[in-house]
């Protein structure tokens, strides 16, 4: 079904055959300057954390701010801010590497079926299509189901479950690339798909493969949180930041902030990829503005 | 056309058949043992067998198969292992508060977002379609659970005006009712809102850009006109695009917000099932939610071609 793709042939003719370099604006630098901030905090995180990770700063739950526990404590009296630098490593971890299969596959996946196209597109389309027909947070919980919620398979998950999204992207760019002239005479040529692929139609897909790594990533963060908040996710003792978030949700009625924090950071992570991300797609967008205006 | 449409139906109950094959092999055949996942691993070997007689799993995968999909077009669908309940009854009581739930949202999302989409992209770059584009922007990129958190932090912690959990087995009156669904369906509205009308926004600017567009503002032919007399034609079948794929994506949204709020809606049915590891109930649960989420994208593809002039003039 051709409909889910609507947004990304926009993406394709936007962004594929120009090479215009773009700056950030005030707003992308400010997301830069956050995902910065998560990435650092991801790697060091652990070492700067005033707290170890089961550590007790209080023997009440939900106590408030004190002393070196700055944004008070959890459920069980350990420390939040502690909790979240440890978790930020597993987040944003775990959704790299499903981004990175997601985008690896996908895209190998997509040009492949747009170079060869007939047969082979058909049924590796068809397979893909299969699987994007299901509502991703069902399917995962499916396969939790049956095969229970290791961190090995909700990497492996998601980074598939996205790989039918960066598929129809790659494989709708490979189609506007494949019949560009340049590829057409490298054909004539008699040049070697695989020297094609390399040198015609990677270089020109790479700049929207990289925005969709983006927009990916923020939606594998989003998905595995989700999972880990239904606690169908990362398990204990290991938390992420969705793990945090569902274990304190019991102290929101008395007004904790608790729930609060670990979410807001995933939220500023996410809103800060998004701001960077919008800048990339801003250049089509500006352009289009200068012609009603 | 109808040709075209019968196609798609076909393609929609091709793929409906293959999701229950995929539902079957999730919840049937991955897990291993059923009996002896449900059991846990410190049960009687009796006690396994019993339960995968019990369950009719000493039959072969094809027969098992055969018998849940002739079940599930009967509306027999079988009992719950986690309290021996009808499934059937189970989901008839979740599944209204599910389509309530996500109904009342629809209805006051829907008209909202096309506005403001298409406002936001009649005058782009302006404040409003900035401010329009950030505030999307940030709704769109955080997760529901923080929209959740905040809004119960706000009305229900701090001003007292609404309950924080919307548990009601049945609701006694109509105020009662609206008390207990204004925050799941603030928090679906906010997310659906957002998406909805960023989706609407880019798909007319996409129609903006194209030349027989450019050739009107050429003419000298006012902005609005251009927009509802040129654009909005041509944005018909887009539209409803952009209306079914966020319906669709209202079948995962309420899975979370349902788990936010207690709301007692099927999607806490799969996700209290998944813990308890209740694999017919899964299996149930799962058919529904990819049968809506299937009929949304149907629906989406049909209208497409309902309202493409070149689409509906092929096979006459």
């Amino acid at each position: 079904m051709a409909t889910v793709n609507i947004e990304a042939p926009k993406v394709a003719r936007g962004d594929a055959l120009s090479k215009a370099r773009f700056t950030l604006t005030w707003a992308g630098r400010i997301g830069a300057a956050i995902v910065l901030f998560w990435l650092i905090a991801a790697i060091v995180g652990p070492f700067v954390a005033p707290f170890t990770l089961g550590e007790f700063v209080s023997d009440n739950g939900f106590a408030g701010a004190h002393g070196d526990s700055l944004l008070g404590a959890d459920y069980l009296g350990r420390d939040v801010l502690s909790r979240i630098l440890h978790g930020a490593w597993l987040t944003l971890g775990m959704a790299g590497a499903a981004t990175l299969i997601a985008t690896s596959v996908g895209s190998a996946l997509g040009i492949f079926a747009a170079i060869k196209g007939g047969w082979i597109d058909m049924i590796i389309s068809r397979i893909v299509d299969t699987f994007h027909s299901f509502p991703t947070l069902i399917l995962g919980l499916v396969i939790i189901a049956a095969l229970g919620p290791s961190r090995t398979l909700l990497i492996l998950m998601t980074g598939l479950i996205y790989a039918t999204s960066v598929y129809r992207i790659a494989r709708a760019l490979g189609m506007d690339i494949v019949v560009t002239d340049f590829v057409q005479v490298a054909r004539a040529r008699g040049e070697h798909t695989s020297w094609i692929l390399f040198h015609e139609i990677l270089p020109n897909a790479a700049t929207p493969l990289v925005v969709d790594f983006g927009i990916r990533l923020s939606f594998s963060i989003l998905f595995l949180s989700s999972l880990s908040f239904l606690g169908m996710g990362v398990q204990p003792p290991y938390a992420d930041w969705g793990s945090l978030v569902r274990e304190n949700m019991s102290g929101l009625i008395s007004g904790s902030l608790a729930p609060i924090y670990p979410a807001l950071a995933i939220a500023s992570f996410t809103i800060g990829l998004n701001l960077i991300i919008d800048d990339f797609a801003a250049s089509s967008g500006r352009a289009i503005a200068g012609k009603i205006a | 056309m109808a040709k075209l449409i019968l196609q798609r139906l076909g393609a929609g109950l091709l793929t409906l058949w293959l999701v229950t094959v995929l539902v079957f092999i999730g919840t049937q055949l991955l897990p291993g043992d059923v009996a002896q996942a449900v059991l846990g691993q410190s049960a009687t070997p009796e006690a396994v067998a019993a339960l995968r007689i019990e369950m009719g799993l000493d039959r072969p995968a094809v027969v098992r198969y055969f018998a849940w999909i002739t079940g599930l077009l009967d509306g027999n669908l079988g009992t719950s292992l986690a309290n021996g309940a009808r499934i059937s009854s189970l989901i008839a009581e979740r599944l209204s508060n599910t389509l309530l739930l996500a109904g009342v949202t629809a209805f006051l999302v829907v008209p909202a977002a096309i506005v403001l989409g298409l406002v936001a992209a009649m005058y782009p770059e302006s404040i409003f379609d900035r401010t329009v584009s950030m505030m999307t922007m940030f709704l769109v990129a955080v997760p529901e659970f923080l929209l959740g958190t905040l809004l119960v932090l706000i009305f229900a912690v701090n001003l007292r005006w609404l309950p924080a959990i919307s548990y009601v087995t049945e609701f006694r009156s109509v105020g009662q009712m609206m008390q207990a669904l204004a925050l799941p369906v603030l928090t679906l509205a906010l997310v659906l809102l957002a998406q909805m009308a960023r989706m609407t926004r880019s798909t007319i600017l996409n129609i903006l850009s194209s030349s027989y567009i450019e050739m009107a503002v050429l003419k000298g032919v006012r902005r609005h006109r251009i927009v509802f007399r040129h654009a909005l034609v041509n944005a018909m079948s887009p539209i409803a695009n952009v209306i079914a794929l966020n319906l669709a994506y209202l079948v995962s949204g309420v899975v979370i917000v349902e788990t936010i709020f207690a709301y007692p809606g099927l999607a806490k049915l799969i996700v209290d099932g998944v813990s308890s590891r209740d694999y017919p109930v899964i299996q149930s649960c799962a058919i529904i939610f990819c049968s809506a989420y299937l009929l949304f994208i149907l629906v989406a593809d049909i209208a497409a071609i309902l309202s493409n002039p070149r689409l509906r003039r092929r096979g006459h």
